[in-house]
């Protein structure tokens, strides 16, 4: 079978641009969110045309990104803290304002939880597009949410 | 949904600045249709009508160029400034730089041999099989304008029948014959 054709880059940054950014902020910090998206979108750009497969372009996009925001997560731990750290008091319900500790929980949570828990909060992703964005069900997508957070729960606690 | 324009415009100058954008694409009204314009870094690449779709036109030149397809009208603001003053009949040659990737060897050498007949003048498909030394090949030449991806530019619309009659025209006769009625004053 032939792969799916690649669209020009407009149609895929049109898409995709606006959930790469709100995920972003929500795992580096509106500060750097911009930079962090800047660079992502330079890199899809830069291996688009040797992309194999189209067909799940978000997913790529929302890959490349998470390796941009731990990027800037380590280079953050290199410079020096800030004089100050804005207190976390993070509550875990879907309005939380999140903050920079909360998302470094997120990242040690197993990857579909993690995942699962990504793209539908900082991603704003519907279930069916969570489950499409990881080729499983909704209800296994469900699953891992609700994994995701209990687990964050209790770490948080 | 999507980004703010400030921020898709400095992701535009960047990747403009790193070579990344193979294609840029932008739209432009004109007398005949709003017009879709492509250029490369090399120079314009393909002109298409109003009636071609235009995810079509977009998803082939994606397929034989490159995807890395983004809309940067600066780059084409030449080839809609040299446009506008030809509708307006007050340019007769056009001076943009050509990209004849899309075009194959013999399509390349006709339409190379069209863009010299002169504003305001025509030539017969003959006369041009002739010029590019094919002289039986009067059908071909026809086929290779009417593959002519940069229409207007490679005024394709200035070849017509031995004997007057106007011929075809990819974009369809009407355009055909308001390009040539603009080019005769």
């Amino acid at each position: 079978m032939k792969p799916t054709a690649l669209p020009p880059f407009q149609l895929v940054f049109d898409a995709h641009a606006a959930a790469v950014l709100a995920f972003l902020t929500g795992a580096v910090g509106s500060v750097e969110a911009e930079d962090c998206f800047q660079e992502t979108m330079l890199s899809a750009l830069r291996a688009y045309p040797r992309l194999g497969d189209a067909s799940n372009l978000r997913g790529w996009l929302f890959t490349i990104a998470r390796r941009k925001a731990i990027d800037a997560h380590r280079a953050r731990a290199r410079r020096p803290a800030p004089v100050a750290d804005p207190d976390p008091g993070a509550t875990l319900d879907e309005h939380a304002q999140v903050d920079d500790g909360l998302w470094d929980q997120v990242r040690s949570l197993p990857l579909k939880q993690r995942k699962a828990v990504v793209l539908r909060f900082a991603g704003d992703r519907s279930y069916p597009d969570i489950a499409a964005a990881m080729s499983t069900t909704q209800d296994s997508a469900r699953q891992s949410v609700h994994e995701g957070l209990k687990k964050l729960r209790k770490e948080l606690r | 949904m999507t980004v703010e324009a400030t921020v898709q415009e400095r992701f535009l100058k960047r990747a403009e600045a790193s070579g990344l954008i193979d294609v840029a694409v932008t739209s432009m009204d004109s007398p005949i249709g709003t017009l879709l314009l492509m250029a490369t870094p090399r120079g314009l690449v393909r002109i298409a009508f109003e009636d071609e779709n235009r995810d079509e036109v977009l998803g082939e030149v994606a397929e034989q160029l490159s995807p890395r397809i983004l809309e940067l009208p600066r780059r084409l603001d030449p080839v809609r400034r040299e446009l506008d003053r030809y509708f307006a009949g007050r340019l007769r040659d056009f001076e943009v730089p050509i990209d004849w990737s899309l075009t194959g060897n013999f399509a390349r050498k006709v339409l190379r041999r069209t863009a010299r007949i002169p504003y305001g003048s025509v030539a017969s498909y003959g006369d041009v099989a002739v010029g590019v030394g094919t002289p039986r090949g009067a059908r071909a030449v026809g086929n290779a304008l009417g593959s002519n991806p940069i229409p207007v530019v490679v005024p394709c619309h200035r070849v017509v029948r031995t004997g007057g009659a106007i011929g075809g025209y990819g974009g369809g006769l009407p355009r055909k014959q308001w390009l040539l009625a603009l080019e005769a004053g």
